[in-house]
């Protein structure tokens, strides 16, 4: 029991990061209709650029922010450079155009940092573990990674509901033309839309560095799951991509902890210990396609879209 | 006259024969040279080179040119450019092969060609039994040999209770059997994570926590061992449950993984510090060389590029005498840096294997040592599968 609840909470905190992740990624797609490939690049860049800063500063704290705030410069130069170009046409290029900028990224870091990677140390009281209720010891880290992540939904939430800027945000996703008509600098907002999108990527990437290490190519991956999540989700929708992420992040570390165990009932064990990682590897795809059959606007689709 | 057709005649004579049919001793050098794990192709290319140095990059009087590819860590690519490289560049000896999969994926199509194969890591036990082939040899391991030794050393310090951890390929599932091998106490639970994708550990070191084994026997090669070590401090076991590895400390992770790799031992056929003048020489010029100290990878290159060379010089740079250098490499007769070994009838070495610790040195630097052989002339348990004699 206390193992599941264990699993539990380590599901919450992968699905928690994965959100940060696909917060950005669905508020870029859904908003703006641009399909980003490239939003793993800023993962990798606020890894490297968070581990950068700590090493020069010596503080993890200042490290981090100086990381996002570098993050957010990057996004935002990027759209400007690059993707103001591929505003309105079709889907298509926009994959082109991002997954080239995927190379680019991972060239460019491999060019400053070279290909071995950074490690970004924790102070030495996050790098321990701490006694919850009921006698579960659990990684301080990984509970913190939890509580900035609930605080950055909350932020969204008041951001995106409550400010004027949320409202130009909501505006230009179901109508785009008749906000420009109306004398908002639409492609600031985008700018904007965009910088956000990425320092959240950076964000989810500066998080996961101290457990994974900066590596080159590191967001590739992730950004299949954030992709997952975004359309079961609903594109465009951040309180989908809320609720769709830690249900991915449950169901991929509850499956792949205890799929094994409950192959080896009915199973030989050298099988069940090959068998139940690969399915469970594919256990999220699975609930993919199931909610594309059953709802292919995703659990939280977009009103007008 | 008589002396102008003579001199005619050497010319002819020298022309003719071997060097006629052979210009340069051609190698193709399959590794990993991009994503996270490109350090340690790297460290197998210098090393490699460093070698090539040391022999003043001519072998048997010819030549040496090294074609290098890289596999992208996926057997896919691996097998496209093993075949490109027999087929269009028509290589003479294939080398490399970092990773089991890879491997795995690749050898047919360069033994059916006739074309030697010098796995300078990988040792899927496939290839050490059914799969055997005589134009394979191997200046590494068969998978399960380094586990089963540390299986060894666990039972030496009393580990009653075990749990694997590695990754789910060719590999890690070798590196669960040799330990199960030789281990005498009971394996209370095994976990293959997916790979290279899945670095994060959470729900299998939960698990770990949970079932309280005495120890924990760990496979994560590269840079997800750093990844591993960092976590199990994380999850507040490092200290509280004992860690037994091997191929996840090395001197490629070790500057990464710094205290948190103090004093977890791991079982190695080469450590860097081997009192053998071949290797002192090769760490020394390394060193001197790259300013960092080469991996064990690096050793298993370097011993294959002697390797060649030894079964070129054989044969005296004709490389159509393929049985000949078969004969000639299957005496080991180089001095490889791990010191003098056998091959067994599946080429693969019948050698020592030592404790390696991390320990500081008097600099305070993080460096390794060797602490006890283990195991002397250890076999791979899969050669009686081998049809070879």
């Amino acid at each position: 029991m206390l193992l599941l609840i264990e699993q539990c909470l380590n599901g919450l905190q992968f699905g928690l990061l994965l959100f940060l992740l696909a917060a950005g990624l669905t508020l870029v797609f859904g908003i703006m209709d641009l399909v980003n490939l490239a939003h793993g690049s800023f993962y990798m860049l606020g890894a490297f650029l968070a581990a950068t800063f700590a090493a020069w500063t010596g503080s993890f704290f200042l490290g981090v922010v100086l990381g996002l705030l570098a993050t957010l410069a990057v996004g935002m130069v990027v759209d400007l450079v690059a993707l103001r170009r591929l505003y309105g046409r079709n889907h298509l290029d926009h994959v082109l155009g991002t997954f080239g900028l995927i190379l680019f990224f991972n060239e460019l870091v491999r060019l400053i940092w070279g290909p071995a990677g950074l490690n970004l140390t924790l102070p030495a009281w996050l790098n321990t573990s701490v006694e919850l209720l009921g006698g579960i010891r659990y990684p301080t880290y990984r509970l913190g990674i939890i509580v900035v992540a609930l605080a950055v939904a909350l932020f969204l939430y008041v951001l995106v509901m409550r400010t004027r800027i949320g409202m130009l945000i909501r505006a230009g996703a179901s109508n785009r033309e008749m906000v420009g008509a109306l004398g908002i600098n639409i492609k600031l907002l985008y700018t904007l839309v965009f910088g956000l999108g990425a320092a959240l990527a950076g964000l989810a990437g500066v998080m996961q560095t101290p457990i994974l290490t900066a590596q080159i190519g590191m967001g590739e991956n992730i950004l299949i799951l954030a992709f997952v999540v975004i359309i079961i989700g609903g594109i465009g929708s951040v309180r989908g991509a809320f609720i769709a992420s830690i249900f991915v992040g449950l169901v991929d570390t509850i499956g792949r902890a205890f799929l094994p165990d409950l192959f080896k009932l009915v199973l030989s064990s050298a099988a069940a210990s090959t068998a139940g990682p690969a399915l469970s590897s594919m256990l999220i795809y699975f609930l993919m396609a199931v909610v594309l059959v059953l709802r292919p606007e995703g659990l939280f689709p977009v009103a007008g879209k | 006259m008589k002396k102008l057709m003579l001199t005619a005649g050497a010319i002819l004579a020298l022309t003719a024969g071997p060097a006629m049919a052979q210009k340069s001793v051609k190698i193709g050098f399959i590794g990993t040279f991009s994503g996270p794990t490109a350090v340690i192709g790297n460290d197998m290319r210098n090393s490699f080179e460093l070698a090539l140095d040391h022999l003043g990059r001519k072998m048997g009087g010819l030549p040496v040119e090294v074609i290098y590819e890289d596999d992208q860590q996926k057997p896919e690519i691996g097998k496209q450019k093993s075949e490109k490289l027999i087929q269009s560049d028509k290589v003479d000896f294939v080398t490399g092969y970092l990773w089991s999969n890879v491997l795995l994926a690749s050898i047919k199509p360069v033994v059916d060609s006739k074309t030697f194969l010098i796995s300078a890591n990988a040792g899927p036990h496939q290839i050490a039994g059914e799969l055997c082939s005589p134009y394979f040899f191997s200046t590494s391991w068969q998978n399960d040999q380094t586990p089963q030794a540390m299986g060894l050393y666990m039972n030496q310090k009393g580990v009653k209770t075990l749990y694997l951890l590695g990754p789910n390929y060719a590999a890690g599932k070798d590196m669960m059997s040799g330990v199960a091998a030789t281990f005498k106490g009971k394996v209370i639970g095994q976990e293959l994570t997916k790979w290279p994708d899945q670095l994060d550990f959470s729900a299998e070191l939960s698990k770990v926590k949970a079932a309280k084994p005495d120890a924990v026997f760990v496979f994560y090669p590269g840079a997800a061992g750093v990844q591993f070590l960092n976590q199990y401090a994380q999850a507040g076991l490092k200290g509280v449950i004992p860690l037994y590895t091997a191929f996840t400390i090395d001197s490629l992770s070790l500057p990464r993984q710094k205290d948190l790799a103090l004093g977890v031992p791991g079982a190695q056929q080469w450590v860097n510090d081997l009192p053998f003048p071949a290797s002192k020489k090769f760490v020394a010029d390394f060193r001197a060389k790259h300013k960092t100290t080469p991996s064990f990878y690096g050793s298993q290159a370097y011993d294959a590029a002697n390797l060649i060379n030894s079964a070129v010089v054989a044969v005296k740079g004709d490389l159509t005498k393929k049985d000949a250098m078969r004969v000639e490499m299957k005496k080991a007769n180089y001095a490889s840096v791990r010191g003098p070994y056998k091959y067994g009838n599946n080429h693969f070495p019948i050698q020592n294997f030592y404790l390696q610790d991390v320990v500081k040195d008097a600099a305070g630097e993080l460096t390794l040592k060797t602490v006890a052989t283990i195991i002397k002339d250890s076999q791979d348990q899969y050669h009686g599968k081998c049809a070879m004699k």
